[in-house]
């Protein structure tokens, strides 16, 4: 049985009825990740041999009635900022040389106890900062449908790999879009969830009150099989929500007549959107209306403002947050130091790399004294505006709709020339993440160089189900997220 | 505003990084750009709004002070770069 264009819970399945076993489950998509990675660089670490004998393992447990769970003996692959117990783990930097973890985040431990099985760690942005997966200490991921141009970022491996059928599925992390955004320009579905649904344990941090897991997957019922295992109180992570979660997979109906999905009028009049995004985007939104949701436009005024409130807030959580790679403790230490402060100093400068140094010190003066108020207690409070905008939006609608990115993917090279130009392309992603919303990105068709366009959809905090749920009824209708590509 | 050097080799210092004189010009001209272009934040009046760090009303985290094992010391030294047999090596800091 060839498992490259069938989704997780399809090769769950089969592995349950016996069409197929755990092993050759994992040798089919280990298989692939090798071949494939030459041309897309998607991982950073394959792991063969643990993974098969995990998976006859699983397999064992699975026939034995043990595992039970819909997508046990299914291969993930995983971002490789999220700790694996003894399989290293970079955040594709040079500073954390070839450190190995010795436990397991809580997302994987989780993955595990379910009976999936792991098969490598994905490339990405160097400590996820970035929007194209270029900043990466292991060379550049390549997107699958065009290998000149970029998957995206940060979490571009995860999408990558996906698109380029060389995983099943996969976890990223989204801080500013970096789960969303790749999905969009691969042409796979990834989600955001709420804010503390998913357990950070594990997740070395970039901007911690920002910084959410979640899966890239085939589509959005991957998505809900994923997320009913990662899910749920830790408490090993202080933020991570008391509650009643709900059953994401079986909460997918495909109802949503009388749904109401507003468009804001600013992202469709954004100067930087492409015309084919636009038509795409506003074409999903049909589909929707046609399956029952009543679409309106609505207005998000706060729109001008994400971009800075984001940058700012992000960069000062990841001075903070990356203070602590010092070359003492584990990873890379320089050779060339007098003294501990040199040290420090060496350590650092050779191990990060540009764009990681940049947003350290900008992170540093937004917070200095002198320039906290104007910067960093300005854009908390800006934050607060934008949550109070995002309230009063979903006091009227249950969903907003729009496009994930202005583009398609860009040509490799072209953006890191003008960073400013790659942080704009953040704008309809970052202010999710500063609200703490669920979010999700769907195919929703092609550009005219064939590049795929992703929808987005926006629910309000702990309408993770809904978004789930209104991305499924769209998957329904639609099969732009069973469209494949052969890695040439 | 803008970002002069000094400000660059201050942030330098503070988070411990060198900085040779072509990346100190490079980084001033980018982050220049960028604190510029966070002015825009300026427009916005937020004169009677309060600074939010957290979406959700969190709490403190209260627990049982509980022992529990903790890490293996021989595995947590084992990624460090310069080790004896029960610590992490660094260089002498106290003449």
């Amino acid at each position: 049985m060839n498992i490259s264009e069938m989704t997780a819970l399809e090769i769950g399945a089969a592995i349950k009825e016996g069409k197929l076993t755990a092993t050759e489950a994992a040798e089919q998509v280990l298989d692939a990740a090798e071949k494939g990675n030459d041309k897309v660089n998607a991982y950073i670490t394959i792991c063969r041999e643990q993974a098969l004998k995990r998976a006859a393992e699983v397999q064992k447990k699975i026939e034995s009635g043990e595992l039970t769970s819909p997508l046990a003996g299914v291969p993930f692959s995983v971002k490789d900022n999220i700790c694996t117990k003894g399989i290293k783990t970079s955040c594709a930097s040079k500073i954390l040389g070839d450190f190995a973890p010795v436990y397991n985040a809580t997302v994987i431990q989780k993955l595990e106890d379910a009976g999936a099985v792991i098969i490598g760690k994905l490339n990405m942005d160097e400590f996820a900062m970035g929007s194209t997966s270029e900043t990466s200490y292991y060379g550049a991921v390549k997107n699958p449908w065009d290998l000149n141009r970029v998957p995206g970022g940060s979490s571009g491996g995860s999408a990558a790999a996906v698109a380029g059928n060389m995983a099943a599925v996969t976890l990223g992390s989204d801080t500013g879009g970096s789960i969303r955004q790749p999905a969009s320009y691969c042409g796979v579905t990834g989600f955001k969830p709420t804010y503390g649904t998913v357990s950070r344990y594990g997740l070395i941090a970039y901007a911690s009150s920002l910084d959410q897991i979640g899966p890239v997957a085939r589509d959005a019922a991957d998505c809900a099989a994923v997320m009913d295992i990662i899910s749920g109180k830790d408490s090993m992570d202080g933020t991570s929500l008391e509650m009643d979660y709900p059953s994401y997979l079986a909460s997918l109906t495909g109802d949503i007549k009388g749904m109401k999905i507003g468009m804001p009028k600013e992202c469709y009049s954004n100067s930087g959107l492409n015309a084919e995004v636009a038509g795409k985007t506003k074409a999903a939104a049909k589909v929707l209306e046609e399956a029952g949701a009543v679409v309106e436009e609505i207005s998000l005024p706060f729109l001008d403002y994400v971009i800075p409130a984001y940058y700012i807030i992000a960069a000062a959580e990841a001075s903070s947050n990356l203070s602590r790679f010092d070359g003492v403790k584990y990873g890379f230490r320089s050779e060339n130091y007098s003294g501990l402060n040199d040290l420090y100093c060496a350590s650092r400068s050779e191990g990060f790399g540009k764009e990681v140094k940049k947003r350290i010190l900008l992170g540093t003066f937004v917070l200095s004294s002198g320039y906290y108020d104007a910067y960093y207690r300005k854009a908390l409070k800006v934050k607060s505006v934008i949550k109070k905008q995002f309230d009063e939006i979903f006091s009227g609608y249950d969903l907003i709709l729009c496009p994930v990115a202005p583009t398609t993917a860009p040509e490799i090279g072209k953006s890191l020339s003008d960073p400013m130009a790659m942080y704009l392309s953040d704008i309809f992603t970052v202010s999710v993440n500063i609200a703490g919303l669920p979010g999700i990105s769907v195919p929703c068709g092609k550009d005219s160089s064939g590049m795929p366009v992703g929808v987005q959809l926006i629910g309000p905090a702990l309408g993770d189900v809904n978004v789930l749920n209104a991305a499924f009824a769209y998957q329904q209708r639609t099969d732009y997220h069973k469209q494949f590509t052969e890695v040439q | 505003m803008t970002i002069t050097k000094e400000i660059v080799e201050y942030a330098a210092a503070l988070s411990r990084l060198k900085l040779d004189d072509a990346e100190t010009e490079d980084m001033q001209k980018q982050m220049s750009a960028i604190v510029d272009y966070m002015d825009v934040l300026n427009k916005l009046d937020t004169e009677n709004v309060e600074p939010l760090s957290h979406v959700f009303s969190i709490s403190n985290v209260m627990r049982e002070d509980e022992v529990v094992p903790s890490y293996d010391r021989e595995a947590l030294l084992d990624n460090a770069p310069e080790r004896n047999e029960e610590c992490f090596v660094v260089p002498k800091t106290v003449e």
